[in-house]
């Protein structure tokens, strides 16, 4: 399977939901220091869902592509349902296969967002 | 005069194939690939003399013994040291670079003594000179570079003086391939009375060196990276100081005499070579020296700067391709580069899909990275036996990059 399809490199030219929030709720950064992708995320919580949801940040076709539809995925979700995105879902979104060299790439994402759910909930304790 | 078609028949992993594709290695300055004699030689030594060394009253371990010390003198003239005492068998470059800061380091090095390194280290030449320093309270200078990537030597001379205990360089950067005038810098610590370590991991692939002429007290570097087998790093340092420094591991082989209260230390190099070294590594490590030398250190440097001028012809015809490269006279066969709006992961992978191995990231250089803005490279180095057709490929699957990408 082609690791650029159409959809990825779509997503990776024109990201859905990038730049920054007014008043997030919360938010959380991440980098890869590997690549050196960096990766911030942002979030608005109302009623325990998503409201609202923002990225910034610089790296790969994979790493850039997945934080898009994963932001797209996220709006409406409750924190459980966040809680409980497994990196098959993330591979299932990008629709290829991730060699382990790319795992990081993906899931950055992904773990940059349960981060700041994280911060959010440590926040309201 | 070299002939990469050839010696490309040696490495048999260079017949591997990818959709049609024979693999188009371009990671030389990570690892090499073996020849075939390289690992007959591997194969060779356990068929036929496989045994522990140093220790059997037999014929094969004689043997064995016999064949890893005939490696120890191959490599004390490769690089000609005074004796074969000096040339101590590690696992690799880096371990070579800990013996040396944890023994030499821990005795000498004093609080407010100055260790001068440069911004173009690896991680490995960089990470046990910080925590040495850290740990003695020691200081830790850079010598900078100037805009053409090279050191600034002006500079150097500055951070020179008699507090200055130790000065550690590379031969040759593995992230952008500038060639460091070690020879000359050694001159310049010597007149301070600091030691002098090379790290040769890079340049011992493409430059015959000489540790007497350099006059380095300790330098290091890697088989693999010379067509060698892994497992095997090479420690140099003057017999003069190996006497006086403690051992780095202690156990089997490196002792005289053992009671349950005192051991009696062996001499070097033994004394630094504690339990089962890589036998079959360090063995098969002399023939690949000796194709290597069989080659010509002259010719393989010929090779690598012709292929060099047309790979910078070639690449430079690439729109938006940035070359991170010093000055052709001072660099190896590294060429370091960024593509405008391409991250450089995505082009190795797009290599990849085309049986091209490259390098993406920030090649365990991440201060160099900082310093020059750039958040990951991609790098392509080559050996001697890549040829135009790898240049022709690589430059074809760029294209093919920007075309996807844009």
């Amino acid at each position: 399977m082609d690791l650029y399809s159409e959809i990825i490199l779509d997503h990776y030219k024109n990201p859905h939901n990038k730049g920054n929030l007014k008043n997030p709720t919360c938010k959380a950064n991440e980098n890869n220091p590997q690549c050196g992708d960096t990766l911030a995320i942002e979030l608005i919580i109302e009623k325990n869902k998503v409201k609202e949801v923002a990225f910034t940040g610089a790296g790969c076709a994979i790493s850039q592509a997945a934080t898009s539809m994963l932001t797209d995925h996220l709006k409406g979700k409750n924190i459980t349902q966040i809680k409980n995105i497994k990196p098959e879902d993330i591979y299932k979104m990008l629709g290829i296969e991730i060699s382990p060299g790319r795992t990081k790439c993906a899931l950055l994402g992904l773990s940059t967002t349960q981060k700041a759910i994280s911060n959010y909930k440590n926040a309201k304790k | 005069m070299i002939n990469p078609t050839e010696i490309k028949k040696d490495f048999p992993i260079l017949n591997r194939q990818k959709n049609g594709k024979p693999l188009c290695y371009l990671d030389n300055a990570a690892t090499t690939q073996k020849p075939r004699q390289v690992i007959e030689a591997i194969t060779h030594f356990y068929e036929t003399s496989n045994a522990n060394i140093h220790r059997g009253i037999y014929d094969i371990s004689e043997e064995a013994t016999k064949m890893y010390e005939e490696t120890r003198t191959t490599v004390q003239k490769f690089i000609n040291a005074a004796s074969p005492t000096e040339i101590i068998f590690t696992r690799n470059t880096t371990e070579s670079i800990n013996l040396i800061a944890y023994t030499w380091g821990e005795k000498y090095i004093q609080k407010g003594d100055e260790i001068i390194i440069s911004i173009l280290e690896h991680h490995s030449n960089l990470i046990p000179w910080q925590v040495l320093a850290k740990k003695k309270g020691a200081i830790l200078k850079f010598i900078p570079i100037k805009k053409t990537l090279t050191l600034d030597l002006e500079k150097y001379k500055e951070l020179l003086s008699k507090k200055t205990k130790l000065v550690s360089i590379t031969g040759m950067s593995n992230a952008l391939g500038t060639i460091n005038p070690i020879k000359e810098i050694t001159k310049e610590a010597k007149k301070f009375g600091a030691h002098v370590f090379i790290d040769a991991a890079q340049i011992s692939a493409h430059q015959k060196i000489d540790v007497q002429k350099i006059n380095c007290d300790f330098l290091a570097f890697s088989s693999h990276k010379m067509i060698g087998p892994t497992g095997v790093g090479i420690l140099y340092a003057k017999q003069s100081i190996l006497k006086k420094i403690p051992p780095f591991l202690y156990g089997g082989s490196m002792m005289t005499s053992v009671t349950l209260e005192e051991t009696e230390f062996a001499k070097p190099p033994q004394k630094f070579e504690a339990g089962t070294p890589s036998i079959a590594e360090v063995v098969a490590f002399k023939s690949a020296i000796d194709y290597l030398e069989k080659l010509g250190f002259e010719n393989i440097q010929k090779h690598e700067k012709e292929l060099y001028k047309y790979a910078i012809q070639e690449l430079s015809k690439i729109p938006n391709i940035n070359l991170i490269t010093p000055p052709e006279d001072k660099s190896g066969p590294v060429i370091t580069f960024t593509i405008k709006d391409i991250h450089p992961h995505d082009i190795a992978e797009v290599l990849n899909s085309e049986n091209i191995a490259i390098r993406a990231g920030k090649h365990c250089t991440d201060p160099l990275h900082k310093l020059l803005n750039l958040m990951a490279t991609a790098r392509l180095s080559f050996y001697i036996y890549n040829d135009k057709t790898d240049i022709d490929r690589t430059v074809k699957a760029l294209k093919k990059c920007i075309k996807i990408f844009t």
